[in-house]
């Protein structure tokens, strides 16, 4: 993919140049399309048609939020992270002890949950500016490794390998309260999803987001004609930290626990897992993927529980093996139409 | 003390042979190849499966399990990662995670979950007195084939043809193919060398460190930060690497038992970001 970008950012820039002001240019890209809309609609409307399998689509949500956060790094700024877990971990138990600890309100504590997942991302968004992807590898496992560690050792204040237990969550706004059957819950989580997502696809279609993807492309390149690099890649990975806390805190409210699963390696390789299945760099890469991810897994679990690592590991290396692109669009050409109104650029 | 840092050693030394294959593919050939592990964890199953089903002794079971590795490794070259050396990062990184979770569904249900422990014969237990400090028999084993090994591939790689010819290779794939070097078969025989190096480590290391089915997630960490820390333009660097990294690891984990493996991680994040090419590496 990152071989055929250069040249799409040539023509998009020609385009802006010949006809449309710069300006007219990011309009006509941020125009919402048909499926798009459909897309969101269905969503909503599976709240009505499927309403006894509200927890399933509760996580799916949720797992597409974290992916969607996974893909401002990975899709928009290039940065490739073995340790996005660490995000969503902050998260969960910010969410987890806010509750705990007398804010149980959701919604306050979702918001809370996020800014110190935020403060987290901006601290550790430092250590990412220098090295090669060898090294961004090394330090975003290492920062999930450790806060997974830390989450161990504190048991006082996180429940270490027991979980953080007596999480209650009170009724979103004082009003909507949980219920058994998931309806609140994935009301809840997909309205935010929805709300976070709108506010990424109006990030990237700015000329922010543009900013990002020629860094992507060539950081020294951008560099040049004027673009600073680090101050651009701290706050994207500030944003999708933020993101993905509040994914983490939809979690922990609407499971009411928290335990150091939400820390673990495996999960910031299914997020990547999912981006892989639903494509990188268009935004809903992320949500199509979490669909496919869950409903797979759903799948092969119940056909072998104790092994589905092994059918995700061996789709993985299948995906790559062929070629993600290549398997993707085959896989996609009956829905390319669909995908390209959608915004994804590949050809 | 001086038994802890010996220890440190020891346990330095066997993480060198367990990444000195990383070290290649991922340090000279630039593949990040996150499955290194399994290789290590296959050597270490040989020998659990050798020594208690087929009552081998130890010592030829190391040599077998190093085969072994390397037999796994030569294949897995071959018909995958061949094709994974001129992709993006990103790739390869998610090809080995998922075989590496392949690796460790298939060790589950073959071996079952459970730690496997290796039986010492009785001449490598104990420990011998130099003074006041003592000194595992077996620790001493482990140091002295490890330093062999050490000075075997550094004598290999920078004394022989197949060295030079691996060193060409690695620098400018295409003009070695032009001179006639024989590239892909030099890059499967060190991949399947390196593989069998870390069998062979996983087989010494099973009694130190164990063996169960999340061996190479566990210590992906470990042979990563032996490579990126010891920087990637020689083995030096790397076996410097290794010993630090054993040293600190277990006087950590003697001295301040509740940090756990913090000192690790902090010192592994900031030895990068204050030279992200390694410790020991010339700047590029």
């Amino acid at each position: 993919m990152a071989k055929t970008l250069p040249a799409a950012v040539v023509v998009e820039t020609q385009a802006a140049a010949e006809p449309l002001s710069p300006a007219a240019f990011l309009v006509a890209k941020s125009a919402w399309r048909w499926p798009e809309i459909l897309f969101w609609l269905s969503a909503f409307g599976l709240i009505l048609l499927l309403p006894n399998r509200h927890l399933l689509l509760n996580e799916i949500a949720i797992l597409g939020l974290f992916a969607l956060s996974l893909d401002l790094i990975l899709g928009y700024a290039g940065i490739v992270s073995l340790g996005h877990a660490a995000f969503f971990g902050v998260g969960a138990y910010a969410a987890g002890l806010l509750a705990k600890h007398g804010i149980s309100e959701p919604v306050t504590g979702l918001v809370l949950s996020g800014a110190i997942a935020g403060c987290v991302g901006l601290l550790t968004s430092f250590m990412i500016l220098r090295g090669t992807d060898l090294t961004r590898l090394m330090v975003t496992l290492g920062v999930a490794l450790i806060l997974h560690e830390l989450a161990n050792r504190l048991d006082w204040l996180t429940g270490g390998a027991d979980g953080l237990l007596g999480v209650s969550v009170g009724p979103i706004l004082r009003r909507f309260d949980f219920d058994f059957a998931g309806t609140t819950a994935y009301v809840y989580s997909l309205t935010t999803a929805f709300l976070l997502f709108l506010l990424a696809r109006r990030i990237v279609h700015s000329p922010f987001g543009l900013s990002l993807k020629a860094l992507k492309d060539n950081r020294l390149r951008a560099a040049t004609i004027g673009i600073a690099p680090n101050r651009r890649i701290v706050a994207i990975y500030t944003l999708a930290a933020v993101y993905a806390g509040m994914a983490g805190a939809l979690l922990t409210q609407t499971t009411q626990f928290v335990s150091l699963e939400v820390l673990d390696f495996a999960r910031s390789a299914d997020a990547l897992l999912v981006l892989v299945i639903g494509g990188s760099g268009y935004l809903y890469g992320g949500l199509i993927g979490a669909i496919a991810f869950k409903l797979m897994k759903d799948t092969l679990s119940a056909m072998t529980p104790a092994y589905w690592i092994f059918w995700m590991g061996f789709i993985l290396v299948i995906l790559v093996l062929i070629g993600r692109d290549r398997l993707m669009a085959a896989l996609a050409r009956p829905f390319a139409p669909l995908l390209r109104r959608l915004g994804a650029r590949r050809s | 003390m001086l038994t802890i840092l010996f220890d440190g050693v020891a346990y330095g030394m066997l993480l060198f042979v367990l990444a000195a294959g990383l070290a290649v593919t991922l340090g000279l050939m630039n593949f990040v190849n996150l499955a290194h592990g399994a290789f290590a964890m296959a050597g270490g199953y040989a020998t659990v499966v050798l020594m208690n089903r087929f009552g081998l002794p130890f010592l030829a079971c190391l040599p077998l399990a190093f085969l072994f590795s390397a037999a796994l490794g030569l294949a897995a070259e071959r018909l995958l990662y061949r094709h994974m050396y001129e992709r993006s990062h990103l790739d390869q990184v998610l090809f080995s995670i998922g075989l590496v979770f392949m690796a460790i569904a298939a060790t589950d249900w073959l071996m079952g979950s459970q730690q496997q422990s290796v039986r010492l014969p009785a001449w490598l237990q104990g420990r011998i007195m130099f003074g006041e400090v003592g000194i595992g028999i077996y620790r001493l084993f482990i140091v002295v084939i490890c330093g062999l090994m050490a000075l075997g591939l550094q004598w290999v790689l920078a004394k022989t043809r197949f060295g030079s010819q691996l060193r060409a290779a690695v620098d400018d794939r295409r003009v070695a193919r032009g001179l006639g070097i024989p590239v892909g078969k030099v890059f499967a025989i060190t991949f399947a060398f390196g593989s069998g190096l870390a069998g062979l480590g996983g087989a010494l290391g099973a009694e130190i460190v164990g063996l169960d089915p999340t061996f190479p997630l566990k210590f992906m960490l470990y042979f990563l930060i032996v490579v990126t820390v010891g920087g990637t333009s020689s083995l030096t660097g790397p076996l410097l690497a290794a010993l630090l990294l054993g040293v600190a690891d277990v006087m950590g984990k003697y001295l301040v038992p509740q940090l756990g493996a913090f000192i690790i991680y902090a010192m592994m994040l900031a030895v990068l970001m204050i030279r992200p090419q390694g410790l020991f590496a010339r700047g590029r």
